[in-house]
């Protein structure tokens, strides 16, 4: 028997194979067949309807995401009668759906205007239901706002929550015509297990789940005369803003980035990835610091495995799921956050200007960004250290009002002292990289040579699936480190928190021996992140990550250890790693958060 | 809270701690406390590792699943068309006027709460109603005003 089947979709043959739906069938000949519920990344839902199809011989539709394809079939995505059920399906949506577009953040990018513009739908399909339903708006939220108005309950979001970060923060609750998407009684996302990490807001196809934006906010800034603004850019960027700009997937963009932002008007443009060769230089050195207490002085205070501290959104979820791994956490402050702590105090000194006069952005691929910045522990430098993050969609939408035409700007330089990079930074941005990065430097820390891996990639660490675990055996070592001669240096990287999960729950029933855990909140690392152009899915992640180890092998310097700037910074500045001034600048502690 | 957290660890024992153990441990719940309060559904979320969201969706799914506390006896009026035909509008009325509370709402004592709810199976002898436990049926404005009168010199009495 063979396993591709046969079929005829709109008159034009295709074979597939068995187990297909008859929207994958289509995509092959290049039929687009309209979705709303369904998402790439997510599993079927099939509750919208958008996608109904006509099968000849059969009075009823169905729906073309759910529906696996059969021998002989014959598909018509275009009849009458589909095109009638399709437009009266949006009119529907659309009657319960505020449709105050021209003042929506999503404005022109939301998949329920697009269809209701392709199929004409008018102003009297139905009965405008939103006055009737008593919607609320939560704003509490730094980083998500969640508008129950917009909202069309095709559950994109639930799934995103449950099936790729196992939070389930939203869910679906009520029924029939009160049914809605909603936290746990309804709480403020703010108030709940929600991570911020924006995944939801990423597959949202209305405006009913958007970033917190604090465009006006930089706007203001940039227009002050007394004001010295400062930007910082996360390594995942530069490889993703030109898709918000009308570019393709994985084009790596960072000179035209720097451009816009001295055109946007800041005062200093300066790179995220200079605190990200500083984490490593930080988290590295206290990972080799734990492995002596605990290999050399059987310390049992000190927690191994240690886990990676530079994703907000991983980290709140083990503040929420795991508090008792709390003390496993590198206390090292994220990139963004050791960027802002230094703006406020060393660069302030440097360029003489008072650090209240300092206004700090940073453009994040990322919506849990904004609410680690507003945590309170965040203001080392006596101010808070970052004022305002933006993500890479904000980031491009300034561009756009400030009439750039991104394309066509020149390729230009980071500003110095703290714009310098190595391509160990850069890999920050997907997943494995901050593994990779610390492995360059602490491997050669230990042996005084660099990876025994071929051009200083550690391949093995790379790629997207869910749970790498990767050993290196450590020989040869340097007189120093001799306690760790020939000890296998066990190390694991996971993406997305339905894979943190697993990994957590191992390490915490002592099924799992790892030395170091490096843990990203969003599928791929900060390049899936929620701050991301939209549409995301694994094939437009894939590009993003081929930019991204593109950059560094393109990168002059490719070990943290060796960024001038920051050997600069420790000799004038900082004096040592773990010393006192890191210690207060650029460490951190975490707080036990209630599990549900 | 203790109560509480007794009261479901006893109830995952008895029914396990599955997604298919979700809705007899609410159920047990509600036959204990008549409501399942929000430390309830964090114990269960507790119990069974799943988030307290999916609690909350499951246990507003259903109609005798509370998650506000109710009064000690629930009337629940049923609010299909058959029922609604058969003058169920007139009914509630009458309820809302004796009770001098609105629908959906309980009294100040604590005493009575007044629902709607779907179906309850007796469209040939409606409009019914349902208080606790106990079946009502054909009813009428003054029939209504009667059971109710019933049950406050019951309070009374009790008293």
């Amino acid at each position: 028997m063979s396993d591709k089947i046969n079929l005829k979709i709109d008159n034009i043959a295709v074979s597939i194979k068995s187990g297909a739906t008859i929207l994958e069938a289509a995509k092959k000949v290049n039929i687009r067949i309209p979705t709303l519920c369904y998402h790439e990344d997510l599993c079927v839902a099939g509750n919208c309807r958008v996608c109904v199809v006509e099968q000849v011989g059969s009075d009823r539709l169905l729906p073309a995401c759910a529906m696996p394809v059969n021998e002989g079939m014959e598909i018509n995505t275009n009849s009458m009668k589909v095109r009638n059920a399709r437009k009266q399906i949006v009119e529907l949506l659309v009657s319960e759906h505020r449709a105050d577009c021209t003042r929506c953040y999503k404005n022109g990018k939301c998949e329920l205007q697009e269809l209701s513009s392709e199929y004409i739908v008018g102003e009297n399909g139905f009965i405008d239901l939103v006055a009737h339903k008593g919607y609320t708006i939560d704003n509490f939220s730094p980083s998500i706002i969640k508008d129950d108005s917009k909202c069309i309950r095709c559950q994109r979001c639930v799934r995103t929550c449950d099936q790729l970060q196992s939070i389930s923060a939203l869910t679906v609750a009520h029924k029939g015509e009160h049914m809605k998407v909603s936290s746990f009684f309804d709480k403020p996302m703010f108030e709940v297990v929600c991570t911020n990490c924006g995944q939801c807001v990423n597959r949202c196809p209305t405006g009913a789940l958007t970033e917190k934006t604090y465009l006006d906010e930089v706007w203001s800034a940039l227009n002050s005369d007394t004001k010295h603004t400062v930007v910082q850019t996360a390594p995942a960027v530069r490889i993703a803003l030109g898709e918000a700009l009308g570019m393709p997937p994985g084009e790596i963009v960072t000179g035209k980035m720097v451009s816009a932002l001295r055109r946007l008007g800041f005062n200093s443009v300066l790179d995220t990835d200079f605190t990200a060769d500083l984490t490593i230089i930080e988290e590295g050195n206290e990972l080799l610091q734990r492995l002596k207490k605990v290999v050399k002085e059987k310390d049992d205070s000190v927690k191994l495995p240690l886990t990676t501290s530079c994703s907000p959104g991983w980290v709140k979820f083990i503040e929420h799921a795991f508090p008792e791994l709390l003390p496993n956490v590198s206390t090292a402050k994220s990139p963004q956050q050791m960027f802002g702590a230094l703006v406020k105090t060393f660069y302030a000194k440097k360029i003489e200007v008072k650090p209240e006069n300092i206004v700090s952005v940073s453009i994040m691929p990322c919506t849990a960004k904004k609410y680690e910045a507003d945590r309170p522990e965040m203001r080392s430098s006596g101010f808070k250290d970052v004022d305002y993050v933006l993500t890479t969609r904000e980031l491009a939408l300034m561009i756009k009002q400030a009439g750039i035409d991104f394309a066509s700007l020149p390729d230009d330089e980071y500003d110095s002292i703290m714009g310098e990079s190595s391509g160990a930074a850069v890999i920050f941005g997907a997943t494995g990289g901050v593994m990779e990065a610390a492995l360059r430097t602490a491997y050669e820390v230990v042996t005084g040579r660099e990876v025994p891996f071929d051009g200083l990639n550690i391949l093995p660490v790379r790629g997207m699936e869910n749970i790498r675990a990767v050993s290196i055996k450590i020989e040869n070592v340097l007189p120093e480190w001799d306690f760790l001669e020939g000890v296998e240096l066990k190390t694991c990287v996971a993406h997305g928190l339905s894979n943190a999960k697993q990994v957590m729950e191992a390490v915490r029933d002592g099924k799992a021996d790892y030395h170091f855990i490096e843990i990203m909140a969003c599928p791929g690392g900060c390049l899936g992140g929620g701050g991301q152009p939209i549409p995301t899915s694994p094939a437009i992640r894939k590009k993003r990550s081929e930019a991204i180890y593109n950059e560094d092998e393109l990168k002059p310097i490719r070990k943290s250890h060796e960024n001038p700037e920051v050997i600069h910074l420790y000799e004038e500045f900082l004096k040592e790693p773990l010393g006192e001034v890191s210690h207060q600048l650029l460490h951190t502690h975490y707080t036990e958060r209630n599990r549900y | 809270m203790a109560e509480v957290k007794q009261l479901v660890k006893g109830l995952a024992d008895q029914h396990g701690r599955t997604m298919e153990s979700l809705l007899p441990i609410l159920q047990g719940i509600v036959h204990q406390e008549q409501h399942i309060s929000e430390d309830a559904m964090v114990e269960v979320a507790r119990e069974l590792n799943i988030s307290a969201a999916q609690v909350y969706g499951t246990a507003t799914f259903y109609s005798f699943l509370h998650t506000k506390p109710l009064g000690k006896y629930v009337i629940r009026v049923c609010k299909t068309i058959t029922c609604m035909m058969h003058g169920k509008n007139q009914v509630i009325k009458e309820l809302e006027s004796v009770l001098k509370i609105n629908l959906g709402e309980t009294t100040h004592d604590g005493k009575f709460t007044l629902l709607e709810t779907n179906c309850l199976g007796q469209c040939h002898k409606g409009p019914a109603m349902l208080i606790n436990d106990e079946p009502y049926t054909e009813l009428t404005p003054e029939k209504v005003r009667e059971i109710i009168m019933k049950y406050k010199h019951q309070e009374i009495s009790a008293n």
